[in-house]
């Protein structure tokens, strides 16, 4: 029973950041249907950034908590800028091309980045600087760190923050409405331009938050990891119906839950054939599972074909 | 010429969340007679069309094709059965040739496979020369084989139309359905759909017509049937349907 | 249809099959065959872009996980022609088999996905060939059946009737080398390849293929099958990338996971969009651009860097990476429909454009 707490513990933890992320891919893909497969990678940036800064603050002799504070807020810029620079340099003139064309340029950004990040910081592995004191907490067996709650405080909190903007402003209606229908949107007089940008804005910010979590989770970082992470993301965007908010904090959440349970219960599950190794596995078996009953994900609206 | 029941619908039912389509819809369209389905907008006309094709599922009721029972949601099966259609809001194959078009229409009737296709073997070459020549004689049939290399969303408005018939009619069905086939065509294009489809129920196809213009429904068809808020009102002759008193009712809405 | 061929197109055809013939000895003139093995693997993957063609390009279907069909032919061959069984099967069994193989993982994966939309099938493309890349790695316990981590190695090469296609031989008084050897072979086989794919375009189930692609709904109306066709697209497209796998085993001598990771999947598909999606000539193209262009890179950005600067100012690896990364940008910015798309998705194009002005 204590490793079932301990791993729901560590599948919270790992979900609240992969919610974080698929919330960026849902949100760009409810408003222009495309897969931005560079937002992986913004995340890599937002961690680097944050990692550059707060160590060099530490060094200069400022207070960990406020260095900590000045590369979560370097993050936030650096991603939010290449989240804006990326929408108004790669994706907005292919507006209206056929429907993989973005796809590839995002490939194509995609490995920009990783280069720019492997020449700027380097092959090796990055060690994030400890942000948070090392505080452990038991709770029913089950071991649990100061950073985790932190984790889930923090997603909690950030998450609040988007569902907030998007359904309690102007500039949330102009998404919603030009998620409907941009052709109408535009014609109600919705800057497409503006909300599409803020779109990527506001999903890059998300990143760097989940950046900043992810590094100090994990205490290393690397210009590869971006991928794996925004592929994660993406299937847990899908598992909760691509497009939905509500879906993309669920799958999130759903994901990091299957994979730690799946970790650790495959082996007694498989009566020993197939070890923790296979854990990613589990993340792509449920997707497809999922998607054969429900072809428009968890949450996801049921697209009737109209004749 | 006019015989035995071609199509009967039993009680079709379909409803959209608290939306009543459909209500209790029983019909019957005989071999050789062109059958019209009229009714103000949204009386539930494209939806038992659609039922009918096997893309939506109706909710109650079925029917009756040529003595057998039609597969529900399996458009592709009413195809073959004989039911062909046509859509309201034109869809053909924008980005391939009007020719290639009609072709496609050929597929259910043909079947050369993958094998014969990389083999390219007698038979193969023998059925895309057929297939290709049954093309040719329908774009003719519907007067616009000198269209048959342009792209079909290229093609003027009427001639899409007309595209969209031939591509129906190579399925070779029992039933060919057109939906709103005059819509937005102008008086001399609406005459020459007339003859056209004269000449379709001349040569052996039974017709059912969904149409706002009810001149062109009671000029052409044998029967008429009339739907109002998804439920059927009337069916018989056209001069009976026209001076019924709930039809008119319908029209103006009294 | 035309049986004698104009003065002008049978000059060009003697003109590239000189061209075709001479390559491999003026690649190899420098006596290294580096060059003659990245042309090896640029017809390679022309066999896998003209696969993926079949169900991105004709019947548009997004599928991210293609490199798994790949894989599964070269593990096919693997297992079936080398010590690690003990087993040595000649090629004409293992190179059916190993199409065979992947067209039924094309099946298994298509029959319960293919219903779902454009995007959805993409990720659970892409999640298929993560699975079988996984199993691919952790498959050496407990029982043994690809090694893992480590691969296969010592597989045997391509051989037909006694004349094997690895290390030198002497033929008609020319000297061959393996690679040079294999360049002939693949080359037939894509002149096969390619003719195939012609034939399937221009058939009844191309057809059916592409009139999916254009309107499912009217496609279904008219009596395709969209179900199956679809799912044929499927296992034609995986059968070329078992083909293409096996043989790449063969060439290679040694496979391992690493292989067949995700990003080789999406160089399969930039090669197909940035060609020119469903026009044959355009994915060739596509698929010998991409596969030379980093290699070239590979030898260019180097010795650039010494020129200009007399030192090394940014590791050459990543230099080359990103460069292919812009190029990759740049086209699809200004050629959306690819280098060299089907005259009529170009004309598609420009109709769009001009609306728009």
């Amino acid at each position: 029973m204590d490793i079932f707490f301990q791993q729901v513990i560590n599948g919270l933890v790992q979900g609240s950041i992969y919610a974080l992320v698929a919330l960026g891919y849902t949100m760009v893909y409810g408003i222009m249907g495309l897969i931005n497969f560079a937002h992986g990678e913004v995340v890599m940036i937002g961690t680097l950034v944050a990692i550059a800064v707060t160590s060099s603050l530490i060094g200069a002799g400022v207070p960990v908590a406020v260095a900590g504070l000045g590369g979560l807020a370097a993050a936030l810029l650096v991603c939010m800028a290449l989240g804006w620079s990326l929408e108004r340099v790669a994706y907005r003139p292919l507006r209206g091309s056929p429907r993989l064309t973005p796809l590839i340029t995002a490939i194509g950004m995609s490995i920009i980045l990783q280069n720019l990040a492997m020449i700027i910081w380097g092959r090796n592995y990055l060690t994030f600087p400890p942000l948070l004191p090392k505080i452990n907490y038991e709770f029913a067996g089950a071991h649990f760190t100061l950073v985790q709650v932190a984790i889930v405080l923090i997603s909690a909190a950030a998450m609040s923050g988007l569902v907030f903007l998007v359904y309690r402003t102007r500039l949330g209606m102009a998404m919603r409405a030009t998620a409907q229908n941009p052709a109408v949107a535009s014609l109600m007089g919705v800057n497409i331009n503006r909300v599409i940008a803020a779109a990527f804005v506001v999903g890059s910010a998300l990143a760097a938050v989940a950046g900043v979590m992810v590094g100090s989770y994990y205490e290393i970082a690397h210009y590869q990891m971006g991928f794996m992470l925004g592929l994660k993301a993406f299937t847990a965007a899908v598992l909760g119906g691509i497009g939905n908010l509500a879906g993309a904090m669920a799958g999130g959440v759903l994901l990091g839950l299957i994979e730690a349970l799946g970790a650790g219960y495959i082996g007694d599950l498989s009566g020993g054939f197939l070890g923790s190794h296979y854990q990613d596995i589990f993340a792509f078996i449920v997707l497809i599972v999922v998607l054969m009953f429900k072809p428009s994900g968890l949450f996801g609206e049921k697209t009737g074909e109209r004749a | 010429m006019i015989g035995e029941v071609l199509l009967a619908a039993q009680g079709i039912a379909k409803h959209f969340g608290g939306v009543k389509a459909l209500q209790d819809v029983s019909l019957t369209i005989r071999r050789g007679e062109v059958y019209g389905l009229i009714g103000p907008n949204g009386a539930g006309k494209t939806t038992f069309f659609n039922c009918m094709t096997g893309l939506y599922v109706a909710d109650g009721g079925s029917f009756q094709f040529a003595g057998a029972r039609l597969a529900a949601h399996a458009p592709e099966q009413v195809a073959r059965c004989g039911i062909a259609r046509t859509f309201q809001n034109i869809r053909l194959f924008g980005n391939m040739t009007a020719l290639e078009n009609v072709m496609i229409g050929r597929h259910v009737r043909t079947k050369a496979g993958v094998v014969g296709a990389m083999l390219q073997t007698r038979a193969t070459r023998d059925e895309e020369a057929a297939i290709r020549q049954r093309a040719v004689e329908l774009l003719h049939y519907v007067r616009i084989e000198d269209r048959a290399d342009d792209l079909a969303k290229n093609l003027s408005y009427g001639d899409q139309r007309r595209l969209e018939i031939a591509r129906a009619l190579a399925t070779e069905p029992k039933l060919l359905c057109l939906d709103e086939p005059a819509a937005g065509m102008n008086a001399t294009e609406t005459a020459e759909l007339r003859e056209l489809i004269d000449g379709i129920r001349q040569d052996g196809t039974t017709i059912l017509l969904i149409e706002h213009d009810v001149k062109l429904v009671m000029g052409l068809c044998d029967r008429v049937a009339v739907l109002d808020y998804g439920k059927l009102i009337i069916e018989d002759v056209p001069a009976v349907v026209q001076k019924d008193q709930r039809v008119i009712e319908a029209y103006l809405g009294a | 249809m035309n049986k004698w061929l104009s003065p002008k197109s049978f000059f060009g055809i003697v003109l590239i099959t000189a061209a075709l013939v001479a390559l491999p000895f003026l690649l190899g003139m420098g006596g290294g065959q580096a060059w003659v093995r990245i042309v090896n693997f640029a017809i390679l993957y022309i066999f896998l872009a003209l696969g993926l063609n079949i169900v991105v390009g004709f019947a548009g279907l997004l599928d991210l996980g293609y490199i798994a069909f790949y894989a599964v032919g070269a593990y096919t061959w693997a297992l079936l022609a080398s010590p690690h069984f003990g087993i040595h099967w000649p090629v004409w069994a293992i190179l059916p088999i190993g199409a065979l193989v992947a067209c039924f993982f094309g099946v298994l994966l298509g029959s319960p996905t293919l219903k779902l939309r454009g995007d959805y099938l993409a990720i659970v493309t892409l999640g298929f060939g993560e699975i079988i890349r996984i199993f691919l790695n952790n498959l050496n316990a407990p029982v043994n059946i690809t090694n893992g981590p480590q691969g296969i190695t010592l597989i045997d090469p391509v051989s037909i009737g006694g004349f094997s296609f690895s290390g030198t031989s002497e033929i008609l008084g020319l000297t061959l080398s393996g690679p040079q050897k294999y360049y002939f072979l693949l080359v037939a086989l894509a002149i096969l390849v390619i003719i195939i794919n012609l034939r399937l375009q221009h058939s009844r189930i191309g057809r059916a293929w592409q009139a999916i692609r254009e309107d499912e709904i009217a496609a279904k109306a008219v009596g395709i099958n969209t179900r199956n066709i679809k799912l044929l697209a499927f296992a034609m497209g995986a059968s070329f990338g078992g083909i293409a796998g096996g043989i790449f085993s063969a060439m290679q001598g040694f496979v391992s996971p690493e292989s067949f990771s995700l990003i080789e999947s999406i160089m399969v598909l930039a090669m197909v969009v940035l060609g020119g999606m469903g026009h044959i000539p355009g994915v060739i193209l596509g698929a010998v651009l991409l596969s030379i262009l980093p290699e070239a890179l590979r030898y260019g950005v180097g010795p650039i860097q010494m020129a200009l600067f007399g030192k090394m100012l940014i590791d050459p690896e990543s230099l080359r990476m990103l460069v292919f990364g812009l190029a990759l940008v740049l086209v699809m910015r200004f050629k959306p429909a690819g280098i060299w798309p089907s005259p009529e998705r170009k004309r598609e194009l420009t109709e769009k454009s001009g609306a728009k002005a």
